[in-house]
């Protein structure tokens, strides 16, 4: 197996042994910034500034308030947008008495009821909960962000806390705009290296996972640092940030440079005037300092990374393209044996076999995690005068419509189009699997989504997860690929 | 929420790691509006056939109010369903070894406690679970006993201790006990950074 170098530091710290004067983490900062009251024992009521509401964690959330008869603290802190269940093509002729349609039916009466802005389903601004936010600018550095959804972690790329919640805590936020939380430790990864040619930081993230677990964050805040992440776009940053969760962390982080806050300037929501100088004078130290301390830290060096593929039923289950099907009789520890065992059934696959010798029936390239403007292009440039193999169906769902809107204006649809991809509306799609779109029982993918579950893209389907360009050259080759071979 | 009083039960042996609640509670039920009545889709992928054999459909599991289960149980989607299925299933406890983050929180607030335990105490459990034992969970003394009269000790945040104990409503407290100090933080933070008040409300645009 091709091992990437990762350190650990050797001894865990802990804050309290330090001393009390020792720097703040961003982390540390935010939080400070946002305690309404602090709890016997360390809790704190944490004051959240927004909260991005879509059709499937909500309705719940909205019958408690229902039922008690409050009201939405401040309708002002909310956007709502229907992103998991949505069709992502014939929307038009979406049957009225499906349960998506109801679904989104209540989330329009619901926010109509308490005066919440909703984003329609026909608006130039609809699109995945995870995109639209920073589209918007609704996401800012400094703040507290929160969704009843997991990949909210992909917020953190602007220097916000950001995470996901339970539909008890929605209605929580709704009524009172607070949540009773508890701290997470801090972890800061460390990205250092130039990715080489057809590396993306969908592939650094695979790797990470790989080498510290899918529950190797738990617990954690990961603030990502380093060179490496310092030279990423925001929109690599945000893909970055949205699979802390897939590590176990609720939280993932980046420090605001200059990136940040040219993203930023300028959007609908964004501050204006004097509010956007004030805006970034804050934002100025939104990083942490010098002397701050992690209590844990790895760091990865992705310089000589090849590209990533997951090959079993949990993202950490994840080797370069040229690696081989592993064998669980070189496993000694029983559960993991069994682990593998159960994977490899699930997924079809036998010891020792090349990765580069699988094929696939179906291609994903969208999702919150690889569904924005660059990673459609990065997609586009493997397509690019090039054919979707046979037998292989492959499909491209932006990750909103002002990510279609603007991928049309390059032509990027026609380059889709013309090798045989299907150009979809914007929504979840087949990373959830609740509308239409997904894989039928035994059905292989090559997805750039973010979670390889058993089921997770459709009852008894198959999921590969890997960057836009690679899952490119396995809808071109019907196999999966190494892009390297291609570019 | 139901007072979670001390109980003994039979606990449902679950101990391969990583089950996510993509497992727990497969999103094409996710269309469903409502909370109650979700236990029928629980682990639905795991269930299929005529007569399933799926440790919870089989006696005495069929009965359990305690699941025991491995690493990271609960981890990846934040699905609240996950835990209402469990609790019309019948689960009020879950005995694990370590747990997804969201998971753990939404168990709170639904009347179920989750443990986390390791080592030679985890193995016990999971010897009692499989040896179909009855375990008796007591959370005011925050100790297991198992059949052989061993007692294990776990630990709890307080607060979620007492919440489960008197089955208290986390909101219902908030607007009683804290609503002036949010009142005086939203005052403040408007002064201090006026440019972090939300105003997603100039979304609006006109009617087509």
């Amino acid at each position: 197996m091709h091992l990437i170098p990762l350190r650990v530091s050797k001894a865990d710290h802990t804050k309290k042994d330090v001393d009390s004067m020792a720097g703040q983490t961003l982390y540390d900062k935010i939080w400070a910034s946002h305690v309404v009251k602090t709890y016997p024992g360390g809790d704190a009521l944490i004051y959240v500034d927004r909260h991005l509401v879509q059709e499937v964690s909500s309705p719940q959330a909205f019958a408690i308030l229902e039922e008690k008869q409050w009201k939405v603290r401040c309708p002002e802190a909310h956007i709502a947008v229907a992103d998991h269940a949505i069709p992502t093509k014939h929307r038009d002729n979406m049957l009225a008495e499906s349960l998506a349609a109801r679904q989104i039916a209540r989330l329009k009466k619901n926010t109509a009821h308490h005066a919440m802005p909703y984003i329609p389903v026909d608006d130039d601004r609809h699109g995945i909960v995870h995109v639209i936010g920073p589209e918007l600018g609704f996401t800012l550095p400094g703040t507290i962000l929160v969704c009843g959804d997991s990949h909210t972690c992909t917020h953190g790329a602007f220097g916000s806390i950001a995470f996901g919640i339970g539909a008890s805590e929605c209605a929580m936020v709704f009524a009172t705009q607070t949540l009773r939380q508890h701290k997470q430790k801090s972890m800061r990864v460390i990205l250092d290296g130039t990715m080489g040619k057809g590396i993306t930081v969908k592939d650094v993230l695979l790797a990470l996972i790989a080498q510290i677990g899918a529950g190797g964050g738990i617990g954690y805040a990961l603030e990502f640092a380093g060179s490496a992440v310092d030279a990423m776009s925001m929109e690599a940053r945000m893909t970055l940030c949205n699979m802390a969760i897939e590590a176990g962390s609720r939280v993932g982080l980046v420090a605001v440079d200059d990136k940040t806050i040219d993203y930023v300037k300028g959007r609908a929501l964004a501050p204006q005037g004097a509010n956007w100088q004030a805006a970034i004078a804050d934002w100025a130290n939104m990083k942490s300092d010098s002397d701050a301390i992690f209590e844990r830290e790895v760091s990865l060096n992705v310089s000589d990374l090849a590209p990533q593929i997951s090959w079993g039923t949990s993202p950490d289950q994840t080797l370069p393209v040229t690696g081989k099907i592993p064998d669980p009789h070189d496993e000694p520890d029983r559960l993991q044996r069994e682990r593998l065992t159960k994977s490899l059934s699930y997924m079809a696959l036998s010891p020792g076999t090349a990765l580069e010798d699988v094929t696939i029936e179906r291609v994903f390239i969208g999702s919150c995690t690889n569904g924005r403007l660059e990673d459609l292009r990065s997609a586009a440039s493997v397509v690019k005068d090039r054919a979707v193999a046979q037998g292989v169906s492959a499909i491209v769902v932006p990750g909103s419509a002002t990510t279609r809107i603007a991928a049309e204006a390059e032509g990027l649809d026609v380059i889709f189009r013309d090798a045989g991809f299907e150009w979809r509306d914007a929504g979840c799609s087949m990373c959830v699997g609740m509308n239409d779109d997904r894989l039928s029982e035994g059905e292989r993918c090559a997805s750039t989504s973010n979670r390889n579950f058993e089921g997770r893209q459709g009852l008894g389907g198959r999921t590969h997860l890997m960057s836009p360009q690679m899952a490119a050259a396995a809808a071109v080759t019907g196999r999966l690929t190494d892009v390297r071979e291609l570019i | 929420m139901e007072q979670l009083t001390p109980f003994s039960s039979v606990a449902a042996p679950l101990l391969s790691n990583n089950v996510d609640t993509d497992i727990i509670f497969p999103a094409r039920f996710l269309l469903i509006l409502e909370k109650k009545g979700l236990g029928k889709y629980a682990f639905s992928e795991k269930r299929r056939g005529l007569k399933s054999d799926f440790i919870l459909d089989q006696a005495p599991f069929n009965t359990a109010k305690i699941l025991v289960a491995g690493l990271n149980f609960g981890i990846g989607s934040s699905r609240e369903q996950a835990v209402w299925a469990l609790v019309d299933l019948g689960i009020r406890c879950v005995i694990a070894r370590s747990f997804g983050e969201i998971f753990f929180s939404n168990c709170f607030k639904n009347g179920v406690l989750p443990i986390q335990l390791d080592g030679d105490e985890m193995s016990a459990v999971e010897a009692a679970s499989l040896g179909q034992e009855e375990i008796f969970v007591d959370l005011s003394a925050q100790h297991l006993r198992l059949q052989s009269g061993a007692e294990i000790k776990f630990s709890v945040d307080p607060y979620g201790k007492r919440a489960l104990l008197l089955g208290l409503d986390e909101i219902e407290m908030v607007l009683a006990e804290d609503s002036q100090a949010i009142e005086a933080f939203e005052a403040e933070r408007k002064a201090q950074t006026p440019w972090i008040v939300g105003r997603a409300d100039q979304l609006a645009k006109p009617e087509k």
